[in-house]
């Protein structure tokens, strides 16, 4: 088997036969001997002083073994810091895990109970009595913006402005001066989560007498996470392990810090015994991260020919009560992506973070990026009109071309991290979504009495962030091979992709190889799965480990068949001399005669590389009922140009799945808070999501035309293209079949009565 | 702290005594005091449909059932389905097509599928759909789903 021949194939993937058994192991899955159970007490007003907090009757409660507050931590809380896109200004909103002094969200943690059953543990919270003060909560961003005095979040700091920064290339002042047509509006992405089905949870087991604090049901981001709790515990990182399991979908939202990690680990320090969470599903809805809540006030400039000359604006993001782990990538992605795959050479932009008494915000698959599609996809599907052009042929005209790659976007990051578009034909893969979809352009009244129409929108995406990752390969003497990367599984085919990788690099059978993903006891070093990067990071990590490792076993079979290296041909395990077959060495064997150096064992790190960018297209059909102002969308198309596909089944499936995510997140769920604070979708009645019956057939199309330059194999992520156009695209599709109304499709998601009132306000202004 | 009851449960062919709380949900005491932990929780108020389990051949959601109301009644769960020709077609079909990827809904999707193919030979796709609309899976979007389905109760009826 050739080397490069597992590249581009559809395996079967290796997680299917225990899932399908159902002997998956999720963290509820795992129980410890001695084992107690934490229930949280939360936060039930958005905004208040803490005035009162007795526990004495829940620590009287048959069962309960511990209860405790942020005043029984022993020294001063740890505060849970930013991982990514770290900004000065935001240091003073981060979050601690158990509220001090003042709550700021429904749903923050303010005590904690241990018991020996959950039922026990949840029980007694009833029985602590809490008492707060109400202060005035503050629910929208101009409320953010205008807050003083107790309305503040954190009235020493005096703003509730957590971040706020200017981005842009080009001169915007002669954009807009050149411009035939200017364009401005106001656009707005709804608060949303992802929603995965498994709640998050935890066991930690902190064993004081060995000085080892392990958490199981980690996933993520594993070694950043150790290297925080062991700081939090003063424990070297070598005294931390984290423990993955399987997952059952993380989307984002999962494994970052969160604060119920410190809680159990407190929680197991002071019992002395293992201490499980599993969250419920109506603290999941508060507790878990929030996403997107962006707005956007943009404005665009044109010639008469559809050329884009510039775009100006801001972009708002509620970031909820605190600043969390990697809250910051929200506006500033959204910021970031604002421009997208068109070349607009001039473009200026603010952005601004406000906290509010809401339930924090970090990333949700796509983040920024949904938002930032939304905003300006919708703005051109405007301009199109504006200018009585086809939203294809003015998108087609602004694409960047392969001629003008690798392409320099500018300063667009508050880090001044250089982005720089790596390669691709825009207008080339456009073109074959218009082909797929058979792009036509006209809204028409069907004969079934409703409105139809297609809606277009373009996107590119970068992929493979993190400034390293690391893989470790090693060979038992049964043959067997075992391969370990920073990069955990989050429940969408990633053991299959390293196994297919590993399997190819080292030119053998997949059913030889063994994936143990991130568990930080695996290596010594890791980064994680998010940002599109396993494949991209892990992936080529694991290529070059396997280089190393055939490196070295190539020496070493040299030295034991007396021949020279370069003389040795290899092949699936064994190295033979050439020409000569009966001389020939397996790679078991010559790990077993190495095992007094433990065998053959090579752990990498893979260094980051710029990042690649996917460029990809999608294209919806929808029918309203002018009736009912119901929306359906009938089909649905994808192409995106994802570099070198890797595995086509599984990119197909992140295809079709993250589009079923991002119609649900269009058309349904949303997280809506009332005046005080109050979240009112905490439960699966109130928070919808898409089911079988709702969602079109999808075709979803991965090129491999534009591989990237920047990694050995050319892929770029495939895990958020499916997701981050979805709401532009239906968005742009409901605003053409309802006609001149649909003028004020600006903000999402997209509800029967909102379509129904835009229909009776458009015929009230016609009489 | 109630009193505990004492019960007999016919799980997966085998009958089991367990002493449970009368409040105690089915899911609960499966998955805790007889560690079958193929059924999952996803929500515990009978919407995503990821605790599936089968009661005298029927899907329901063991979060919405009692223990002590299941006491008369045969239960199985996944476990308890696997040699059985309509869950190793399910299967099969569901590897085929894709039809999981995190795993965490698919228990509780096979156990309905048992019941649909069992109820419904020849089911369309539309019938398909409806059926799965009682369970919710974030990952794959439901079209293999459907598709491995259909494939399955092709395969059982020998139409392949």
């Amino acid at each position: 088997m050739a080397q490069g021949s597992l590249i581009g194939q559809s395996l079967p993937r290796v997680e299917d036969d225990r899932l399908l058994d159902g002997a998956g192991c999720y963290i509820d899955d795992v129980a410890l001997p001695g084992m107690m159970h934490m229930a949280i007490l939360r936060s039930s007003d958005a905004h208040g002083r803490i005035t009162a907090l007795d526990c004495s009757a829940a620590r009287l409660v048959p069962g309960v073994i511990d209860v405790f507050t942020a005043e029984d931590w022993p020294q001063d809380m740890p505060v849970i810091p930013m991982r990514l896109i770290p900004l000065e200004s935001s240091v003073p909103f981060l979050q601690r895990p158990l509220a001090q002094g003042k709550v700021r969200y429904v749903g923050e943690p303010v005590a904690v109970v241990v018991a020996r059953d959950r039922r026990t543990a949840e029980d007694a919270l009833e029985f602590l009595e809490l008492e707060i003060e109400a202060l005035p909560p503050v629910v929208t961003r101009d409320q953010a913006l205008a807050a003083t005095g107790d309305a503040l979040m954190v009235p020493e700091v005096g703003t509730n402005i957590s971040a706020q920064y200017q981005i842009g290339r080009g001169d915007i002042e002669d954009a807009f001066a050149r411009a035939d047509v200017t364009l401005k509006k106001t656009f707005q992405s709804h608060r949303h989560t992802a929603v995965p089905l498994e709640t998050r949870g935890t066991i930690a087991v902190f064993d004081i007498a060995a000085g080892k604090l392990t958490i199981h049901g980690a996933s993520k981001v594993t070694f950043f996470n150790r290297a925080e709790l062991a700081k939090a515990f003063n424990l070297r990182n070598d005294q931390v392990d984290l423990i993955t399991s399987d997952i059952g979908g993380g989307f984002g939202v999962r494994g970052e810090l969160y604060p119920e990690y410190y809680l159990a680990a407190e929680a197991s320090r002071r019992t002395g015994r293992p201490v499980k969470w599993i969250e419920d599903r109506r603290e999941h809805f508060a507790a878990t991260n929030h996403s997107r809540d962006v707005d956007c006030e943009l404005e665009i400039a044109a010639l008469k020919d559809g050329t884009i000359l510039g775009m100006r604006g801001q972009v708002r993001a509620d970031m909820g009560a605190y600043i969390r782990t990697n809250g910051n990538v929200v506006p500033a992605k959204a910021g970031q992506f604002l421009p997208g795959p068109y070349r607009v050479p001039a473009f200026a932009c603010e952005v601004l973070a406000l906290v509010t008494n809401k339930t924090p915000v970090g990333t949700y698959r796509g983040p920024g990026r949904i938002e930032a599609n939304f905003f300006r996809e919708r703005m051109l599907d405007c301009l199109a009109d504006e200018l009585g052009m086809d939203p294809a042929a003015l998108r087609m005209k602004n694409l960047l071309g392969a001629a003008e790659m690798p392409f320099d976007t500018g300063d667009l990051l508050p880090n001044a991290q250089k982005v720089v578009f790596d390669s691709g034909d825009y207008p080339a893969t456009f073109r074959k979504l218009l082909d797929e979809c058979d792009w036509d352009a006209p809204a028409q009244v069907h004969s079934d009495g409703r409105l139809h129409a297609m809606g277009l929108a373009c996107f590119n995406e970068s992929s493979g962030g993190g400034l390293y990752e690391n893989a470790r390969i090693s060979v038992a003497a049964s043959g067997q091979i075992t391969v370990s990367t920073g990069s955990s599984s989050m429940g969408q085919g990633v053991e299959t992709a390293i196994r297919q990788i590993c399997a190819d690099a080292l030119s053998m059978a997949p059913e030889r190889i063994t994936v143990a993903l991130s568990s930080t006891t695996l290596l010594s070093d890791g980064v994680g799965s998010f940002h599109s990067r396993s494949t991209v990071m892990a992936g080529s990590a694991v290529g070059q480990a396997a280089a190393e490792l055939l490196d070295q076993a190539r020496g070493e079979a040299g030295r034991r068949l007396n021949a020279a290296p370069a003389e040795l041909d290899y092949s699936d395990g064994v190295f033979r001399v050439m020409g000569q077959s009966d001389r020939s060495i397996r790679l078991s064997d010559l790990s077993a005669m190495l095992s007094d150096q433990g065998g053959l064992d090579v752990e990498s790190r893979y260094e980051q590389a710029p990042l690649g960018f996917s460029f990809g297209a999608h294209a919806a059909h929808v029918a309203i009922d002018p009736g009912t102002g119901d929306i359906e969308v009938l089909d649905y198309w994808v192409v995106e140009d994802v570099g070198r596909v890797l595995n086509p089944a599984l990119v197909e499936g992140q295809t079709i799945g993250g589009v079923v995510q991002g119609l649900g997140d269009a058309l349904y769920g949303e997280l809506v808070y009332d005046d005080m604070g109050q979240l009112l979708t905490a439960s699966f009645a109130d928070y919808l999501l898409p089911t079988s019956t709702e969602v079109p057939d999808i075709r979803a199309v991965a090129t491999g035309d534009y591989p990237s330059p920047h990694n050995p194999y050319g892929f770029k992520g495939a895990g958020e293209g499916g997701i981050v156009a979805v709401a532009a695209a239906v968005g742009n599709a409901i605003a053409r079949a309802i006609g001149p109304a649909g003028d004020a499709i600006c903000q999402t998601p997209f509800h029967p009565e909102k379509i129904l009132t835009l229909l009776h306000a458009a015929k009230k202004g016609k009489q | 702290m109630s009193d505990l009851q004492a019960i007999r449960l016919n799980v997966n062919g085998v009958t089991r005594a367990v002493s449970v709380e009368p409040s105690a949900s089915l899911a609960d005491v499966l998955r805790q005091e007889l560690r079958l932990t193929a059924l999952h929780l996803g929500c515990e108020h009978g919407v995503c449909g990821a605790c599936n389990v089968l009661l005298n051949g029927r899907a329901v959601r063991a979060c919405l059932t009692l223990a002590v109301q299941a006491e008369e009644a045969e239960v199985k769960t996944l476990e308890g389905l696997s040699a059985e020709q309509i869950a190793v077609t399910l299967k099969e079909c569901f590897r085929k097509f894709r039809a999981l990827q995190c795993g965490f809904c698919t228990p509780g999707i096979l156990v309905l599928a048992v019941d649909l193919i069992a109820a419904n030979p020849d089911p369309s796709e539309e019938e398909v759909r409806d059926w799965l609309s009682g369970n919710l899976c974030r990952c794959t979007g439901y079209q293999p789903i459907v598709g491995a389905i259909i494939e399955a109760a092709k395969r059982l009826r020998g139409a392949v």
